[in-house]
């Protein structure tokens, strides 16, 4: 009995993270400048990711299977931040965005008190 | 795997099947590299998704260490190509930096 209810939960917890999947399909299709397609492309790399390493570990049922899929969390959590802050300032850097979107823009004030400055690209 | 999975495990394979397609499109329609890059970061991700489905479909761990080094590794080409554009437009709009000789970009 109790297994029915452990398989339950593992497929409502995939069904789960392949939809967060398909949001972030349509936000990168409909969304109109790369900083907002960015918001909707970075959802199932860490709560889909998650979704999907629970709905593994409620299926195996065995701890040895933990040892392993939690480095597989640990480093997605660790890199994709990483990358879709590269992502997000080089966008913003080449001018790949819609001022008119943006509400505050407060990167502005700070990049024109220091226009004159050398650009150190790091 | 059990009988209660398989209606789960064919809808989380269309819907990682659409995601994976309209994530090509943007690849393909994308008007900047950025776009790009940032749709195939969002194809990789799919990917580790889809091997976690069918780890738990076949019921075997497999994939296991593939979704490792996928996860560790997956990130560097995405920050690569973003400092790459980054550079790439300091370098044609900054009049105030002195000039460079050109340089061979690959």
């Amino acid at each position: 009995m109790i297994d029915f209810w452990l398989d339950l939960a593992a497929g409502i917890l995939l069904v789960s993270g392949a939809a967060l999947s398909v949001a972030a399909g349509v936000g990168l299709l409909r969304f109109p400048d790369p900083l907002v397609r960015l918001h909707a492309g970075t959802k199932p790399q860490i709560f889909g990711l998650a979704l999907v390493i629970m709905a593994i570990a409620l299926a195996t049922r065995e701890w040895s299977v933990m040892l392993t899929l939690a480095p597989v969390m640990v480093f997605q959590m660790l890199t994709q931040p990483i990358a879709a802050h590269m992502v997000g300032r080089a966008s913003y850097r080449t001018g790949n965005y819609d001022p008119k979107l943006l509400i505050v823009d407060e990167l502005a004030q700070d990049a024109d008190r220091t226009e004159s400055a050398d650009d150190d690209e790091d | 795997m059990s009988d209660i999975l398989v209606p789960f495990a064919i809808a989380a394979a269309v819907l990682l099947a659409i995601s994976a397609v309209l994530a090509v499109i943007r690849m393909v329609r994308g008007p900047s590299v950025l776009d790009r890059i940032m749709a195939s970061d969002v194809v990789v991700t799919v990917l580790l998704l889809t091997m976690g489905v069918e780890m738990v479909i076949d019921a075997n761990l497999r994939t296991l260490p593939v979704m490792l080094a996928l996860a560790a590794t997956a990130s560097i080409s995405t920050i690569a190509v973003a400092r790459y554009a980054s550079r790439r437009s300091a370098a044609q709009s900054s009049p105030s930096s002195p000039p460079e000789p050109p340089k061979e970009d690959a």
